[in-house]
């Protein structure tokens, strides 16, 4: 990957914090212009390997190179960085206005042009006229926007946030997922994401990195990670993943032979071939929307296994069904979309279930 | 209050407590040298008579030396100490700290006279430095105990974003931490300056011939003469400790309220 391609890039980069071990060797880039997201439960590293990024935290061994250059030597007040923190730390014996501008005190423009500046960056956030409010009287909402105008005043090359939404309740935090995603592409700066919340990683990021215990699992687009996670550990993390136990008959160089349990015989294409099986031996993993329930004159799929219903969830828009499918030793769930005229089906139905090779993914 | 006894003796033991100070504006304003009842009448003359006393005015002085000097060296061990013990860990910390709160409870006569048996072994004079050096001592554990509250209540991020935005160490704690516990700060200082200006035993003990306010209020009472005098001036020093008090408890309140956290308890 050539230097134009990158943005930030670890070269395994390692961090101990005495004898603990908090990040080993993580290694990748992050492309200019992104919205990339750091994703993991809480203690695997995602907002150290962030603060690597910001400076606040040295790391022990291998670098991290922001727009092709070693930061080692340089401390987080001269990085081309800025962050929004968890807290969102707004100054609070200053001004709205004062905060957002707290970083331009050095900048040698007219303080007439400052002033535009803060106004320009208030609007952009929706906070336009908030310049004189005090910053400690904000609620939660209104000072994570000030945060964020604070930030992309300078005009940084990467944005760093901190779990910003974990602060606001569920209405506003998707109100402000949306709103960052669009000032996102307005101003086209590198967003650096961290979060523990798997959806939101997938409603904003362009590519994610799925991090456990100090290293990252899988790096790659939302859609990647969801359809073809590398290992069970990702699978489980990101959604809901049905599992059943495989045995491995035969492989090519293209595919693999196995017999899954309640499914028989399958031919699995090498693309969909994972490692990262745990002491149960091969599984293969499918995601509830990926089977349906068939219906009479609901139209045929590749393969079909009959199954009893033993479980149902009903969410109004959709259907939760735990089926166990014949043949197997637990059931696994299934979701089905709430159709005009189909009835929802009760515990302990015979039913049809359809699937297709293709949505499945083995891990060994 | 379910049982009148306890409601009494409530009664009892603030009477007990605070009825001699209001006596002392009662016998101050009194026209009679006799501090008795009953009162015979009202005069603003002991007021004047305590004005024009020149070993008043010597001692009153020294006291105000001392209780600033005190006020800002201890206010300023107590920042230093404050904002180590909040923002680092170290080894040997509690030991530290512990040897830094440890006059708030050792009895300050044996502290004093330690203090003397030191300094007349290494010959240094007693003087008002001397009794500086043993409120400093006597007054730090206060700064240390009301600025590490002012720290504790501030979000470390705070300082992380300032220097994000491209401050310094240094100027980050100009422009950042310190307006933040200024209100701790003059806090710190209104209450050093109260405590050293009413000590009594270092200053009697480390003094020499140089009087305070307390050593000479002391020395007072000897000439029943002057007491109505010294009742004057105990009014005054009444309605000055108080007022420090009332303020250094604002700036503290004040201070919580602009960190955005929750009072956990002063000293009023």
């Amino acid at each position: 990957m050539s230097a134009k391609d990158t943005m930030i890039e670890f070269r395994d980069v390692h961090k101990y914090y005495g004898d603990y071990h908090a990040l080993r060797g993580i290694t990748g880039t992050i492309r200019p212009g992104e919205f990339f997201s750091l994703l993991g439960p809480s203690g695997c590293g995602k907002t150290t390997l962030l603060r690597t990024i910001a400076g606040f935290e040295d790391i022990s061994s291998g670098a991290v190179l922001i727009d092709g250059r070693d930061m080692a030597a340089v401390p987080a007040n001269k990085r081309p960085t800025n962050m929004v923190f968890q807290s969102y730390a707004i100054f609070p014996h200053l001004s709205v206005a004062q905060n957002v501008g707290f970083g331009l005190r050095k900048d040698p423009r007219s303080s007439a042009e400052k002033e535009k500046a803060v106004a320009e960056a208030l609007e952009m956030v929706g906070l336009k006229g908030y310049g004189g409010r005090a910053a400690h009287a904000l609620s939660g909402g209104q000072r994570q926007r000030v945060a964020l105008a604070r930030a992309l005043i300078l005009k940084p090359k990467v944005l760093l946030l901190d779990e910003p939404l974990s602060a606001l309740d569920k209405k506003m935090r998707e109100q402000m997922q949306v709103e960052l995603i669009r000032l996102q592409r307005q101003v086209g700066i590198t967003f650096i994401l961290v979060t523990h919340d798997q959806e939101e990683a997938l409603v904003m990021s362009d590519r994610i990195a799925v991090m456990f215990e100090g290293e990252i699992a899988q790096l790659a687009e939302p859609e990647t990670l969801y359809r073809r996670p590398n290992s069970r550990k990702v699978a489980d993390f990101i959604g809901t993943m049905n599992f059943l136990k495989a045995k491995v008959l035969e492989e090519t160089d293209t595919a693999v032979e196995i017999d899954a349990q309640g499914f028989g015989r399958i031919h699995i294409e090498r693309s969909q071939v994972m490692g990262g099986a745990t002491a149960e031996g091969p599984t293969v993993g499918f995601r509830p929307e990926t089977m349906t329930i068939l219906y009479e004159g609901s139209p045929a799929t590749d393969r079909e296994s009959m199954a009893t219903i033993e479980e149902v969830v009903y969410f109004g828009d959709m259907t939760y069904y735990d089926v166990r499918i014949d043949g197997t030793d637990h059931p696994v769930r299934i979701s089905m979309r709430n159709v005009f005229g189909r009835p929802v089906l009760d515990i302990g139905t015979k039913a049809r279930i359809g699937w297709s090779p293709g949505a499945l993914v083995l891990f060994r | 209050m379910r049982f009148p006894a306890f409601k009494t003796y409530a009664i009892a033991y603030l009477l007990f407590l605070y009825a001699p100070i209001a006596l002392l504006p009662l016998f101050a304003f009194n026209d009679s040298k006799v501090i008795a009842f009953p009162l015979s009448g009202f005069t603003t003359g002991w007021f004047s008579v305590m004005w024009e006393d020149q070993n008043l005015w010597t001692a009153a002085k020294n006291s105000l030396i001392i209780s600033t000097t005190v006020a800002c060296c201890a206010t300023l061990l107590g920042l230093f100490a404050a904002r180590a013990s909040t923002r680092f860990k170290f080894a040997g910390m509690g030991g530290a700290l512990g040897l830094i709160m440890l006059p708030l409870v050792l009895p300050e006569m044996i502290v004093a006279m330690a203090m003397l048996a030191v300094l007349l072994a290494i010959g240094m004079p007693l003087s008002i430095f001397t009794i500086i050096l043993g409120h400093v001592l006597l007054c730090t554990p206060f700064a240390v105990a009301i600025l590490t509250s002012a720290f504790q209540s501030l979000d470390r991020s705070l300082e992380e974003a300032a220097q994000d935005l491209g401050e310094t160490p240094l100027s980050t704690f100009w422009l950042i931490i310190l307006p933040l516990v200024m209100p701790g700060i003059i806090s710190s200082l209104l209450i050093c300056f109260t405590i050293s200006l009413d000590e009594f035993i270092m200053a009697y003990f480390l003094g020499g011939n140089e009087p305070v306010l307390s050593t000479y209020i002391y020395g007072q009472f000897r000439f029943p003469a002057r007491v109505p005098a010294i009742m004057a001036l105990g009014t005054i020093l009444v309605c000055l400790s108080i007022t420090l008090l009332a303020i250094a408890e604002y700036f503290r309140r004040r201070g919580i309220a602009k960190s955005g956290g929750t009072d956990t308890g002063g000293f009023l």
